[in-house]
C-alpha cells in the first residue's frame, strides 16, 4: 500500500461514550456524567464553529452495577456482545446483564447493521499498570488507529492493544458500532477515582472528539507507523488443585512492569512460602494486564503480545458523491 | 523511668480476611493454615479467617462492616438468625477468641488489613498500649528501610468497635497501597517480614528480656474530611487531587490543594496544619470520608518485661 494514497471513509455522524460497563471502573462513570452535564454547551460549541456536529450519545452502560459499585451484578456485561448472546432466545430468569446488553444493542446497533453507530468508545480501568491503552479487534481500522495516533498525551504512556477476534465472536461493548474500541486506563484501584487518571480519561476522550469532529469537516491525516501490540495468549495463576486457591502472587520484578518485554526465565510468580516461577515460554513477549484484580476470577493472571509495526494509510471522509456512490454499490450488491 | 512488667504473650491470635477483598491477611492466614502452623516458639498461634462469606465473594462484607461490630453493646446484643451475618459472626469470633475483657481473651490480636491508600506499614491501636508500642520501635529498628508507623484512634476499649480489641492487647496492621481483591507480592513481603519480626519480638519477651524505653512518634486521629458531595443525590463531584494523592502522612496546610472537581477546579484546605491518611481509601467513600487528618504526638515509652 501506498502510504501516500488516501484512503476515503464514511463520515462519522454517530459517535457513543460509554462509561460504567464495569460499575466499579469510576474514571468513566464520572467523565460521562460530567460530559452529560456539559453536553448543551459542547453541541453548542460545535454549530457555532460551523463544523459538521457528531451526535455523541453518552451512555452509562450498567446502572445496576455503578449503584452497587460492582464490576457487574449477575454477569460480566461486556461479554454478553456477541452474536449469537444478543440473539438467542430470552427467558424470564435470564442475568440483568443479558438484558440489559440487548437494551444497548437496539440503542447503540444492531450490530452489524447500517443503523449502528459509527463509532463506539467504551470507557474502562484497570488495576494494572497500564498507561492508557486502546483496545480493539481488528489492526487495520484506520479509524480508530489514526484516533489513537493523534492523541498526545505528555505524561502517560499509550499502547494499541488488539485483539485478533473476528466479528462474529467479538465480544465487548465496542463492537456494537461499525468503528469501536475501549479506552482502558490504569493503574486505579475498582471502587476509587484517581484525578490524574481521571483527567487522562477526560483529555482522551476530548482529543478523539476533536479528531471526529476534524475529520467530518474534510481533514486529511497523513499515513505513518503504530505499534501495535496483538494478544498471543494468556497465563493463569498457580492453584491449589483442591481448592483453586491462588498459590502465588505476581513476583515483584513483573509487579507494574506492562509492556517491558518478558524473557524465557524471567521471573513471573512467587509462591506464598517465597519461592519464584519462572516464564517457561520460548518466544520473549510483552506482558499486559499485569495483575488485573477483575481477572482472578477468570483465570487469568498476566497477558502476552506480541508487538508489531503496522502501516496506516493516510484517510480523509468521503465526499458526498463517494458517499452515494458507496450506497449504490451496496445496493446493488444486495440486488445480485 | 520505671520499668512496666505484663504477664507473658503465650497465645496469640492472627487474623486475615476481616474485610473480605482484603487479600493480604486472606492469604496469610489460608497460608499458615495450610502449613498448620500452631505452636511459634514458647507462643501458641491461632489463626482465624474472620469473614469467610466476604472472602467467599470477594467484598468488603456481605451485609454490615464486621469491622464495626465489636462494642461491647453489639457483642451482648441479642442475635437471631435473622440478624445481619456479621453481627452474629462477630459474637461467634468473640467466643472464639475472647471474650472481649474476660481472662479467656487472647493475650494478642494482630489483624491484617490491607488500604488502597499509599500508608506503607501502619499499626493501628486504640489506646496508649506500652506493648504494641514497644512492637512498633523493635519494627522500625528492624525493619529500617521501611516507615512504619503508629495511628492511634483515642476511644475507650468497650466503645472499641474493631476486632482487634478482642483481645487482651491488640492492633492491626494495615499495608498499602493495594486495590481491593489484587494481592501483591511487595506489600505480602512487607507484612510477612513484619509479622516474623513480632514473633521474634515475642520469643524475646515471653523468654524474660528487658526493651529498654524510648521515645516513638504516633498519629493520632483528629477529624475527617468528606468529599464535596452535589446536595441532592449524593455523588462526590470531585476528586482527590493530585498534590494530596498518595501523600498520606506529608503535612496539610492551609491552602493546600485536596480536591480537583469534576469540571477542573481546585479546592483547598482550610485548616490547621495536620496530617493526612487514609487518603482515597475505596471504602471510605461510603463512610463519607475522602480522608482523616491526625495530630502527630510524641509518647515516653517506659522499659518492659514480662512478669516473673
Amino acid at each position: 500500500m501506498e502510504v501516500d494514497q488516501v484512503v476515503p471513509l464514511p463520515r462519522l455522524p454517530r459517535v457513543a461514550v460509554c462509561g460504567g460497563t464495569h460499575g466499579n471502573e469510576l474514571s468513566g462513570v464520572y467523565l460521562v456524567r460530567e460530559l452529560l452535564k456539559l453536553q448543551r454547551e459542547v453541541m453548542k460549541k460545535e454549530q457555532e464553529e460551523d463544523s459538521k456536529p457528531a451526535l455523541v450519545l453518552l451512555v452509562l452502560s450498567n446502572p445496576r452495577a455503578m449503584q452497587q459499585c460492582r464490576r457487574y451484578v449477575d454477569t460480566d456485561l461486556n461479554r454478553c456482545f456477541t452474536h449469537a448472546t444478543l440473539n438467542g432466545p430470552l427467558s424470564d430468569m435470564a442475568p440483568y446483564e443479558i438484558i440489559r446488553s440487548r437494551e444497548l444493542n437496539a440503542l447503540l446497533g444492531p450490530k452489524g447493521s447500517p443503523e449502528a453507530v459509527d463509532l463506539v468508545c467504551d470507557l474502562h480501568n484497570t488495576t494494572a499498570n497500564m498507561g492508557l491503552c486502546f483496545i480493539g479487534y481488528s489492526d487495520c481500522d484506520w479509524i480508530c488507529l489514526h484516533i489513537f495516533r493523534h492523541l498526545q498525551m505528555p505524561d502517560t504512556p499509550m499502547r494499541f492493544l488488539h485483539f485478533d477476534v473476528s466479528n462474529k465472536e467479538s465480544y465487548s461493548l465496542d463492537s456494537l458500532g461499525k468503528h469501536g474500541f475501549a479506552m482502558e486506563i490504569g493503574p486505579q484501584p475498582h471502587g476509587v477515582v484517581r484525578s490524574n487518571i481521571y483527567t487522562a480519561m477526560k483529555v482522551g476522550v476530548q482529543h478523539m472528539l476533536d479528531w471526529i469532529r476534524l475529520f467530518n469537516s474534510g481533514n486529511v491525516f497523513e499515513g505513518g507507523f503504530v505499534d501495535v501490540f496483538t494478544m498471543v495468549k494468556h497465563i493463569d495463576y498457580p492453584r491449589d488443585s483442591e481448592t483453586r486457591n491462588i498459590t502465588a502472587a505476581i513476583h515483584p520484578c513483573l509487579q507494574d512492569r506492562d509492556f517491558c518485554l518478558l524473557h524465557p526465565e524471567d521471573p513471573l510468580f512467587q509462591t506464598f512460602s517465597g519461592e519464584t516461577v519462572r516464564y517457561k515460554g520460548t518466544e520473549p513477549l510483552y506482558p499486559f494486564f499485569i495483575n488485573e484484580c477483575a481477572y482472578y476470577e477468570k483465570g487469568i493472571a498476566l497477558s502476552l503480545a506480541r508487538k508489531r509495526c503496522i502501516t496506516i494509510p493516510a484517510i480523509r471522509v468521503q465526499t458526498e458523491q463517494e458517499q452515494q456512490a458507496n450506497e449504490q454499490g451496496f445496493a446493488s450488491e444486495e440486488e445480485e | 523511668m520505671e520499668s512496666v512488667s505484663f504477664p507473658p504473650l503465650s497465645r496469640v491470635a492472627v487474623s486475615g480476611g476481616t474485610h473480605g477483598n482484603e487479600m493480604t491477611g486472606v492469604y496469610m492466614v489460608r497460608h499458615l493454615q495450610k502449613e498448620k502452623i500452631d505452636k511459634i516458639g514458647s507462643v501458641s498461634v491461632s489463626t482465624v479467617l474472620s469473614n469467610p462469606r466476604a472472602v467467599e465473594i470477594c467484598r468488603r462484607y456481605v451485609e454490615t462492616d464486621l469491622n464495626r461490630c465489636f462494642t461491647e453493646a453489639l457483642l451482648n446484643s441479642p442475635v437471631t438468625d435473622s440478624s445481619p451475618y456479621e453481627l452474629r459472626r462477630a459474637q461467634e469470633l468473640n467466643a472464639q477468641i475472647g471474650p472481649k475483657g474476660s481472662k479467656e481473651a487472647v493475650d494478642l490480636l494482630i489483624d491484617i488489613h490491607n488500604t488502597t491508600s499509599n500508608m506503607g506499614l501502619c499499626l493501628i491501636l486504640y489506646s496508649i498500649d506500652w506493648l504494641t508500642l514497644h512492637i512498633l520501635k523493635y519494627l522500625q529498628s528492624k525493619m529500617a528501610s521501611v516507615e512504619v508507623r503508629a495511628i492511634q484512634l483515642d476511644i475507650p476499649i468497650a466503645e472499641a468497635y474493631s476486632l482487634e480489641s478482642v483481645g487482651k492487647h491488640g492492633f492491626a496492621i494495615e499495608a498499602g497501597p493495594q486495590p481491593n481483591g489484587v494481592v501483591r507480592a511487595d506489600i505480602h513481603n512487607l507484612v510477612k517480614e513484619a509479622v516474623d519480626h513480632i514473633f521474634s519480638w515475642l520469643q524475646e519477651f515471653n523468654s524474660g528480656s528487658t526493651f529498654e524505653g524510648g521515645e516513638v512518634e504516633a498519629y493520632t486521629l483528629v477529624k475527617s474530611i468528606d468529599y464535596p458531595r452535589n446536595p441532592v443525590t449524593g455523588e462526590i463531584t470531585a476528586a482527590v487531587h493530585s498534590q494530596l494523592q498518595d501523600n498520606d502522612f506529608k503535612l496539610l496546610q492551609r491552602g493546600n490543594p485536596i480536591f480537583m472537581s469534576f469540571s477542573g477546579e481546585t479546592v483547598k484546605y482550610d485548616g490547621e496544619d495536620l496530617y493526612p491518611f487514609f487518603v482515597n481509601e475505596c471504602a471510605y467513600y461510603e463512610k463519607k470520608i475522602a480522608f482523616h487528618l491526625a495530630r502527630k504526638i510524641k509518647l515516653t515509652l517506659p522499659p518492659i518485661k514480662v512478669t516473673d
